[in-house]
């Protein structure tokens, strides 16, 4: 990030930075938001990644001005704007329903910021047309907007809010409404898009995959707080307690209980715990599908501890073989690679799964 | 009307499917219901547009009837006339409708509810009964200009010639305005204000530039409504005294020179067009457009609460105008209680013996009523369930065209219906030599084609929202084609076929504008006719207020019970249709 201010031709945007500091906010006594902080850099693009219902739209809306905090502030490049009505805080959304006016064309919907801003015609001419050039969509300048397909449509959203170069992008679940093909075309385009204009831009979803593919760092939210922050290997790698483990990606949980010699899975084996790192006394053993392996019953390496089990489910997924087996009370996938010609293991088989000690994070 | 072609590849045998695309009992029920469209709606009304432009008694193509209307000056007066009044009951209604729409649908305050009411209130009480209520209150002689006169020594002329007329059906009419406007305000998506303030747009530029537009199709969809209705109004400019108006115009010239006049046709012709042009515009400005844009992001524009100072006059504006659409209801009862009302704010003395009156003697008019009104609704709904049925789940050649055959009722006033009838089914005898125009029966076929265009959209709603599978399920089990509809499709229409029929009986119980022309003896006349013909004289309005009164309760019984079925309806399905 040594260069912060990014020229796209026809359109002038800086990269400021967003501070979310303390927000809490509450409808009647549900609280959605429950003290957010967060520090989104210049010209980053951001996720804010949760289940539904964690509050990731309500902060959104927040950042915009469309809801109330019942408590902290939001800076934008150092300015407080959380007081100031939505139409003067410069913070471009686009809608997860795109919002097009139908009753105007592409064109007067992108000049729509514009013209309200009262620009000279020939100003409002030339972000219009550079707008739209931006997204490639510069030939439906007269059409409707029902009568464009979703992609395109949610480009002349896109191009609608970046006509007025606004300080801050947010896009509300960008891909919700595309069908699935479409989706990973469209994500890519949208991080190009979003690397030239240089825009600090927040993204919403709900799809793991969408967060980690396209954006720079992630969010990951549950039940009204941030649980996380971090770039999409970090979380994965280092997930800070079982929701993210489990959220981003599949992640075996070994049952058992904390005992004085260590922890001690409901099947007898007993697990050292790690020196030198804080374990909660909570915490469980847990561990990645790719991280282990499968050996039929009796025949696993004595190098690590293995959990007695049986085949429960298979699911060919291409490259992988996803096992699933249960062992005690665990349940554990495990993935096998699978080449043409490998023997496959059947359900009901009785089989070992070793624990990858080295590789166990411990989570509550 | 989304559901149509969804069904196309299910109906009827494998054979049958392929050859004529839907059995015979289909086909047969689909000629009987084409049959009964073509002489009872298609016939008349061809009639009057024959007589229209031939030569009396040749039957000659001509247009001297019409280069007649056009240089008759009093018809000319007529025409303009009718327009006038038409166009400012639209701007009258549309001052009463809008800040209630607005004020609904952009604040919360208390009260909001109340003027879900005042959307209702107007609609249960026939016009001319209020144009006769409302003479008490604000005619030259009534209330508010003898208080004027007594302290301030001047009259306002609110209900002198056209302006009553105005007046009248401004008050009447505006709940049609009110309820389209706020629909369109609800379904306007929420994400579509929020877009425009998050660009930099706010207060009244926003509600001017996004809001508005939006539900502008609803407001000319209501607007085009109130200048039809209006503009076909026959019973309120006759009890207001006005003759110089285009559908009183048809009927005076029917009634008094004959039913062989042209001039009464040429009219006829004219109130058509005017109709089907209005409806023309406000189709023109809801087609293209789809407008119903609520997506995900909840219907209607932003709430907020209000200010002390716009409280104020929120609820100043809500006074006024619930005492204006209260003052024909409150003026009918009293009316009907009033021994003596002339001359006074208030009616002089109090009595009952007006009920007692209409109870006793006149009691042949209620009997009448509820006996066209109810046949009226039974046949309605058999044919609207019979037409919905067949566009919606049989893939019939040209059945469409029942369907618009059928709504285009919608298009012809009722006074041209009237005209029709008795032109049509005057020629034909009974056995016993009288003519069949003039058979009580008549006027409930009247009463059925002007309410089915209206029953026609209720049975589709209630078809709509039965899935197809649940028919599939049946059939699959073993029913027949003739079994499924008896013992699934209709038993599951139920709630909404009987709030259709409450509807059409509600409407047809008060209708006058066809039955006026089409009442030949006092014995076979509704309730409607026979109030009319009390108001017609000062010593009649006693007795004509307490069968007004009646009237009134009829229909807002109906409206209470139809609201009520279509609640317990939408309740008892509620947990059935998630699966859909």
């Amino acid at each position: 990030m040594t260069d912060t201010d990014t020229q796209h031709p026809g359109l002038a945007v800086k990269a400021l930075d967003l501070k979310i500091d303390d927000i809490s906010a509450a409808y009647g006594d549900n609280v959605v938001l429950d003290g957010i902080n967060l520090d989104i850099r210049p010209g980053e693009l951001f996720a804010l990644l949760g289940p539904s219902g964690c509050g990731k739209t309500t902060l959104l809306r927040l950042i915009a001005g469309f809801a109330d905090a019942r408590h902290g502030r939001i800076a934008v490049g150092g300015k407080e704007i959380s007081n100031l009505p939505p139409w003067k805080r410069d913070v471009g959304m686009v809608f997860q329903s795109y919002a097009l006016w139908p009753h105007m064309t592409v064109g007067d919907n992108v000049a729509f910021g514009l013209r309200e801003r009262r620009l000279p015609r020939a100003e409002i001419k030339r972000r219009v047309d550079a707008a739209l050039s931006f997204v490639g969509l510069t030939s439906q300048i007269d059409r409707r907007p029902s009568q464009l397909s979703g992609g395109q449509q949610q480009r002349v959203a896109l191009a609608r809010t970046i006509a007025i170069e606004p300080k801050i992008l947010l896009l509300d679940e960008p891909l919700s409404n595309l069908d699935a093909k479409l989706r990973v075309q469209v994500r890519r385009e949208l991080r190009a898009l979003q690397k030239s204009l240089g825009l600090t831009t927040v993204i919403v979803t709900h799809d793991q995959e969408e967060a980690n593919t396209i954006c720079d760092r992630v969010a990951v939210m549950n039940a009204g707080k941030v649980q996380q922050v971090g770039t999409p290997t970090e979380l994965y790698e280092h997930p800070a307690n079982l929701f993210v483990a489990q959220f981003l990606g599949t992640a075996n949980v070994v049952e058992g209980k904390m005992t004085g010699a260590g922890f001690e899975s409901d099947l007898g084996v007993v697990l050292a715990l790690p020196k030198g790192i804080d374990v909660k006394p909570n915490a469980k053993p847990v561990f990645r599908p790719q991280d282990t392996v499968l050996t039929p019953k009796g025949q696993s390496s004595e190098g690590n501890p293995s959990m007695p089990g049986e085949i429960v489910e298979r699911e060919f997924l291409g490259s992988t073989i996803r096992y699933g087996v249960k062992a005690g009370s665990s349940h554990i996938w495990i993935d096998a690679p699978f080449r043409s010609g490998s023997s496959l293991m059947e359900i009901g088989e009785a089989v070992d799964v070793t624990i990858p000690v080295e590789r166990l994070l411990w989570l509550a | 009307m989304t559901a149509i072609g969804l069904h196309n590849n299910r109906r009827g045998t494998f054979v049958s499917r392929v050859f004529t695309g839907a059995t015979w009992g289909q086909v047969s029920v689909a000629l009987l219901i084409l049959a009964f469209l073509l002489a009872f709606l298609v016939w008349p009304v061809a009639t009057v547009v024959w007589v229209a432009f031939t030569e009396k008694g040749s039957g000659v193509f001509t247009l001297a009837n019409f280069v007649d209307f056009f240089r008759t000056d009093l018809f000319i007066r007529s025409f303009w006339n009718s327009l006038y009044v038409s166009g400012m009951a639209v701007v009258g209604a549309s001052m009463l409708a809008m800040p209630l729409a607005y004020f609904t649908s952009r604040f919360t305050f208390r009260g909001a509810g109340l003027i879900q009411i005042l959307g209702f209130l107007p609609l249960i009480m026939p016009p001319f009964v209020g144009a006769v209520a409302l003479q008490l209150f604000f005619g030259r002689n009534g209330t508010v200009n003898l208080l004027l006169d007594d302290w301030f020594s001047f009259k306002l002329g609110f209900m002198e010639g056209l302006n009553g007329v105005i007046f009248v059906q401004s008050i009447h009419y505006f709940p049609f305005i009110l309820i389209n406007l706020s629909a369109a305000l609800r379904n306007v998506d929420r994400s579509m204000e929020e877009a425009a303030q998050n660009l930099g747009s706010y207060g009244f530029r926003l509600f001017r530039r996004i809001v508005f537009p939006l539900a502008l199709p609803g407001y000319v969809a209501g607007a085009s409504l109130v200048f039809v209705k209006v503009f076909d109004d026959l019973a309120t400019p006759l009890l207001l005294n006005v003759k110089d108006m285009l559908a009183p115009q048809a009927y005076l010239r029917v009634t008094s020179i004959g039913i062989t006049d042209p001039m009464g046709y040429v009219i006829s012709v004219v109130l058509i067009v005017a109709s089907v042009v209005s409806m023309w515009v406000s189709s023109l400005a809801t087609r293209n457009i789809d407008y119903a844009t609520t997506q995900r992001g909840g219907g209607g524009i932003a709430k907020r609460k209000l200010r002390p100072l716009e409280m104020a006059l929120a609820y100043a504006l809500l006074t006024f105008i619930i005492l204006l659409v209260l003052a024909p209801h409150v003026g009918l009862l009293l009316l009907s209680f009033a021994t003596i009302w002339s001359f006074s704010p208030l009616p002089d003395g109090y009595t009952v013996a007006h009920y007692a009156r209409v109870f006793g003697e006149s009691s042949i008019y209620i009997k009448n009523t509820l006996l066209y009104a109810s046949l009226a609704g039974v046949i309605d709904i058999v044919i609207g369930t019979a037409i919905s049925y067949l566009v919606l789940r049989t893939k019939l050649v040209g059945v469409r065209g029942l369907d618009l055959l059928a709504s285009a009722a919608l298009a012809i006033p009722g006074v041209v219906l009237g005209i029709g009838y008795l032109r049509a089914f005057y020629g034909i005898p009974l056995w016993d030599g009288t003519p069949l125009a003039s058979l009580w029966i008549v006027i409930v076929l009247a009463l059925a084609i002007r309410r089915l265009p209206y029953a026609l959209r209720a049975c589709y709603a209630a078809l709509q929202q039965i899935s197809a599978s649940l028919e599939e399920a049946a059939e699959n089990l073993g029913a027949t084609k003739a079994s499924t509809v008896r013992r699934i499709v209709v038993p599951l229409m139920t709630g909404g076929l009987v709030a259709g029929f409450i509807t059409s009986f509600a409407t047809a119980a008060v209708e006058l504008s066809a039955t006026l022309m089409l009442v030949q003896a006092n014995q076979d006349a509704p309730l409607a006719y026979g109030l009319y013909v009390f108001m017609q004289s000062a010593a009649g309005r006693g007795p004509g207020a307490a069968l007004g009164v009646i009237a009134v309760v009829i229909v807002a019984l109906s409206t209470v019970a139809s609201q009520y079925v279509i609640e317990r309806d939408r309740r008892a399905k509620g947990g059935s249709n998630s699966n859909d």
